[in-house]
Formats: structure tokens, C-alpha cells, sequence
């Protein structure tokens, strides 16, 4: 396996013995290889490498409307945390994100716990609660604008059967509006936690649970104290994937509130894409995509160093 | 859902000894998720179907006194985005221009580098591999402008073809990992055969691997035909408004501040723009849930 590998790899032939044509096939095949991945480490070096740095290298000038300004070491930095619409964007994300991240995690494990009790038409409940997550953050973000809004939706259907008093108007509602996001945003992403925590549940040993049973553990206890500990790298990952979902959300906030009322459902990502296509202030947008940066690194660091780090101690 | 509630009840012609107390709350549970759940496509549907003086007098949640197609049919054909009021199907046929190469463009590049990293490993190969995945949780506001400048270099700014080279960039680090690690569960020896049987590096790839890869393809063809139809950001960026995907075009029927807001026509052309996923979704089943999960877990 290792020669023919290292024949590839090295771009000479295996053995010195070979017919010269041979010889010939073997180089326009190495050649082959090195073209066919080629795309992949362009897109590398060019865009998630090249890109970046580029970005944040202009994040330090005074760019405005085209990339062009002068080197002005963290002034982009200063005005950006000085902003108030920065400041209630990021704020805005921090409470979005965090409830919801606990919120979707904590509801996807219990729909697929209950998924797990070897119920009827798993598939067909599977579907159901997968669903959403086909949709876009526009379609999502348009159906729950509809339910929610105060004049025509949930509220003034309740009262209209009688509840006078019913009130849901938390779209409208400076300071509710960020649960309404949340329960429109988890309606989408809950089910995709539960596929994952479904397939991480399946794949606990039986023999765990006849162990625990035998030991008389009751249900919960052995759900929450033996699997759960057992699905850390499951857990993980999709924490990972759902948070660095969550520093992008962008098209959901946009078809709900458009960031509004006023600004109390702006979010960093739209900051970012308004300074940089409709303000004209390209410094200002780089220097706030460098910041959401940092946040997906903070996510991200721990994670590898809980995955790719302590398999030595394995 | 009459099946299902059937199924809660303990009497019925078979026995089930099976139904404890606990059972019941399970399935209490689980069927009022579900109905949540339904809600919003149940609403969605319902009101499509209404008149405008029903909507306004009666609730979202009660179902039509008189079921009418046409907000259906305004939403396709005349309902107004901007500045234009051609309805939704030219955004339609701008979603399919995207979405059709995109997918069959970005599929491909990932598969062959997928194969290239498991069978034909060169130096540095790992690193890239690497990279890529790293990349891929790059929030996409990072790489946007100069994106943009390079779409625009390339004289491709405003045209289904900046679409399609973003879509295929940022779909890589998913797709190759899938291709990565299905190549990777292949037994070698078929390679290593079809080498010592002089087949090169394309021959491999198009008789043998490729072949035998059927189910990621389906896996990886899912993932991006609703991927890339759903997506909203690339499309207002680098589209130009010529080409606004259905995404685009929808929020701008639903979100434009003018006029008399038809609610009914908005939720027709809200299904309207779901309809493709949702197809996807229903008749590929289990692919599309083996799709998010081998798409989730890294590594």
C-alpha cells in the first residue's frame, strides 16, 4: 500500500525496472492528482487563508468605500466598540446566542431521549420535528413573523375567543423581541441537535443499560450521570456546529425583524454586511467581521483542544 | 395525525399490555412537540388558501371557509418584488440556473479532492485537509469582500457564475470531508488492483470509486440542492438583481413597505420558496437525515 501511495506522492515511478512508457503513464497520472487537487488548496491558500488575512489586515485602515485607506492601527477598533449599534448588535447576539444554544441543546436531548423509548412511528415524529430544518432562515423568519404578529396572529386570535386580556406581542416589543427570534430560531434548529443526539444515544452499548438496570439505576439517573458522560464527543461537536451557527445568524433576523424594533434585534452579521455594501464604511464592517472572527475562535478553540488534545492520554 | 392519536388510545381491536401510565405521558409529550411543530406549515397552508376579508376577520388557525387558489397563482405571477411585479417564478428559475451547476459543480470538486486526499496523498495534503475544515467555520462576513473583489477581477461579479464559485467554496470543507471519509472506508485493495492493472488516476476514479459511491453522492447532492437554495446572503450579494434567487425575491414580496399587505399571497409564495427543500426533504427521507449527520460529525 505504501509504495503505491509513495509513488503518487513523490512522482516517481515505484521501480527503476519499468518500461519507459510506463514511466510516462506514471508522471501524467501524478500529474492528474496534483490537478485534481488543486481547487482544494487554492480555495485554501486564496479564500479561508488569503481572504482573512486580507480582511483583517484592512480592518487596521480607514478604508471607506473601497478598500484603499491608510494604516490606522485600532482606531476601526475603537469607533466600532464605541458605537451603540455595535454594542446592542453584539449584546443582542451574546443573550440570543447563549439562550438559545441552552435552549436548542437541552430540547433536542429530551425529544431525542423521548425518541429513544422505542415509541411508534419514530420516523414519521422524526420527520415532523426535522422538518424545519429543511426551510431557509427566510421562510422560517416570514412563517414566524406571521404567527407572531400582534394584530393578526397568535394574539388576536386568543382574543377573539374571549381572552381579552391575552397578550403576545413580543416581535413589537423592544424588549422581548430577541425570545421571539429565539423561539422562531429554535423551532428551526432543534431538530437537527436531535437527529445528532439520537445517533449518539443509538450508539451506546446496550450492555450499559442492562448493567445499569440490573444495578437498579433508576431511568433518569442513568440518562443523566452514565449516557449522557458517554456522549461528550457528540455533545461537543454540536455545540460547535450550533454556536458557530448562531455568531452567522443573519437571513433569519433579517426576514423577521430586519433588526428592528429599532435596534433592539440587530445582530453582528448584519452590522457587518450593512457598513459593507450600503454605509460605505468598509474599515468599519472589516473591523466587526474581525471581532465575530475572534468570537468563532473562542468557540472553537476549547474544542479542539478537548478533541485533538487528550487523545495521546487515551 | 389521526393514526397516531388512534395509537395513544388504549382500547382498540388488538391488546397492548403495553401502555403504562408512563407511556402515555411519553406519547402526550412527544405528539404535543409534534403538533408545535406542524403549526407553522399548518398556518402556512391555511392561509394561502384564504381571502383577504377572511384573514382579516377570522384567525390564523381556523381553516378556510373557502379555499382559493389564487394567491397562489399572484404569488407566481404578479405579485411585486421592488420594483417589478412578475411574482415569483422568474426567482424560481434563477434558484434552479443556481442551484443545478452549483451543486453538480461543487459535488464533483469535492469528490475528486476527497479522493485525491485518501488515495493519492501528497505533501501537505493533511495540512490543506486541515485548513478546510478550520475554514469552514469562518463566519462567510469574513471572506465576503474580498470575494467580492475576486468575483469582480475575474469579470464574474452579478452573474449566476459568482454564485456558483462561491457556493463551490464554501461547500468544499463539508463535501470533502464527506468523500474524504467514505473514500477512506473503501477496502484499498480495489485500488491498489485497478493500479497494478495500469488504470490511472481518472480511470480509478470514474470506474471503480466513483461507482461504488452512489450513496454519498445522494448524501452530498441533498445537502447542496437545499443548501443552496435556502441560502439568501450569497444571492444578494453576488447575484446582482437580475438573477435574485427565490430566497431573495420572497423577502423582498413579503418585506416591501408599500401597498396593502395580501398575507395570503405572502404565505403562498412563502411555500412556494420551501417547496423545493421540502420535496427534497419528504422523498429522500433517511438520505437527507444521514446527510446532516455524517455532514455533522467531523473527523
Amino acid at each position: 500500500m505504501t509504495d503505491i501511495q509513495h509513488a503518487g506522492a513523490l512522482g516517481r515511478p515505484v521501480a527503476a525496472d519499468k518500461p519507459p512508457g510506463l514511466l510516462h503513464n506514471l508522471f501524467v497520472r501524478n500529474l492528474s492528482a496534483k490537478i485534481a487537487a488543486t481547487p482544494m488548496v487554492v480555495i485554501v491558500l486564496v479564500v479561508f487563508i488569503g481572504c482573512t488575512l486580507w480582511s483583517v489586515w484592512f480592518s487596521f485602515t480607514d478604508s471607506r468605500a473601497l478598500p484603499n485607506g491608510a494604516f490606522i492601527g485600532w482606531e476601526q477598533y475603537e469607533r466600532l466598540f464605541a458605537a451603540r449599534r455595535w454594542r446592542i448588535s453584539a449584546t443582542n447576539l451574546l443573550t440570543y446566542g447563549i439562550f438559545s444554544l441552552v435552549f436548542t441543546m437541552v430540547v433536542g436531548f429530551l425529544l431525542a431521549v423521548l425518541m429513544d423509548q422505542k415509541i411508534r412511528f419514530e420516523s414519521g415524529f422524526r420527520t415532523i420535528f426535522l422538518y424545519p430544518f429543511a426551510l431557509s432562515g427566510i421562510v422560517t423568519g416570514l412563517v414566524w413573523q406571521w404567527i407572531m404578529n400582534p394584530t393578526l396572529g397568535l394574539q388576536s386570535t386568543m382574543r377573539g375567543l374571549g381572552w381579552t386580556n391575552f397578550t403576545f406581542d413580543w416581535i413589537t416589543n423592544t424588549d422581548m423581541v430577541l425570545y421571539a427570534l429565539m423561539i422562531a430560531g429554535t423551532w428551526h434548529g432543534t431538530g437537527f441537535v436531535m437527529v445528532l443526539m439520537l445517533a449518539g444515544l443509538r450508539g451506546v452499548d446496550e450492555e450499559i443499560w442492562k448493567a445499569a438496570r440490573v444495578d437498579g439505576i433508576p431511568t433518569w439517573r442513568t440518562y443523566l450521570q452514565i449516557v449522557l458522560p458517554m456522549m461528550r464527543g457528540v455533545i461537543v461537536t454540536t455545540l460547535v456546529i450550533v454556536g458557530s451557527g448562531l455568531v452567522r445568524t443573519y437571513d433569519l433576523v433579517v426576514a423577521l425583524t430586519n433588526g428592528g424594533p429599532g435596534l433592539s434585534s440587530e445582530v453582528p452579521a448584519k452590522y457587518v454586511i450593512n457598513y459593507m455594501f450600503n454605509a460605505g464604511n468598509l474599515g468599519q464592517a472589516l473591523a466587526a467581521s474581525t471581532v465575530m472572527l475572534a468570537a468563532v475562535f473562542v468557540i472553537l478553540i476549547p474544542w479542539i483542544v478537548i478533541e485533538f488534545g487528550p487523545k495521546k492520554a487515551r | 395525525m389521526a393514526t397516531i392519536a388512534a395509537t395513544a388510545e388504549p382500547f382498540g381491536p388488538r391488546p397492548r399490555p403495553f401502555f403504562t401510565p408512563a407511556r402515555i405521558i411519553i406519547y402526550g409529550i412527544i405528539i404535543v412537540a409534534a403538533l408545535y411543530y406542524l403549526l407553522p406549515l399548518y398556518v402556512m397552508i391555511m392561509t394561502s388558501v384564504k381571502g383577504l376579508p377572511e384573514i382579516r376577520l377570522g384567525n390564523i388557525f381556523a381553516p378556510p371557509l373557502e379555499v382559493t387558489f389564487e394567491p397562489w397563482v399572484k404569488a407566481w405571477t404578479s405579485a411585486c418584488t421592488g420594483l417589478t411585479c412578475n411574482g415569483l417564478a422568474p426567482g424560481f428559475w434563477n434558484s434552479v440556473k443556481i442551484t443545478l451547476p452549483s451543486t453538480v459543480v461543487s459535488v464533483f470538486v469535492a469528490a475528486i479532492s476527497g479522493y485525491a486526499l485518501v488515495n493519492w496523498r501528497f505533501k501537505g495534503s493533511e495540512f490543506f485537509f486541515t485548513c478546510l475544515l478550520l475554514g469552514s467555520f469562518i463566519p462567510y462576513q469574513v471572506m465576503l469582500y474580498p470575494m467580492v473583489m475576486i468575483t469582480r477581477e475575474l469579470k464574474i461579479f452579478g452573474t449566476l457564475w459568482a454564485v456558483i464559485l462561491v457556493h463551490t467554496v464554501f461547500g468544499m470543507p463539508i463535501l470533502t470531508l464527506l468523500f474524504r471519509n467514505y473514500f477512506a472506508s473503501l477496502p484499498q485493495e480495489l485500488f491498489k488492483a485497478a493500479r497494478v492493472d495500469g488504470a490511472g488516476f481518472w480511470r480509478i476514479f470514474f470506474q471503480i470509486m466513483a461507482p461504488m459511491s452512489l450513496p454519498i453522492f445522494a448524501v452530498a447532492i441533498i445537502l447542496q440542492v437545499t443548501g443552496i437554495w435556502n441560502d439568501f446572503l450569497f444571492g444578494v450579494v453576488f447575484a446582482g438583481t437580475q438573477n435574485n434567487p427565490m430566497t431573495v425575491q420572497l423577502n423582498n414580496i413579503v418585506n416591501s413597505a408599500q401597498g396593502v399587505r395580501e398575507y395570503n399571497v405572502n404565505m403562498a409564495a412563502t411555500i412556494l420558496t420551501a417547496a423545493v427543500p421540502l420535496t427534497v426533504y419528504f422523498v429522500s427521507g433517511k438520505w437527507f437525515v444521514r446527510g446532516i449527520a455524517a455532514g455533522a460529525v467531523k473527523g
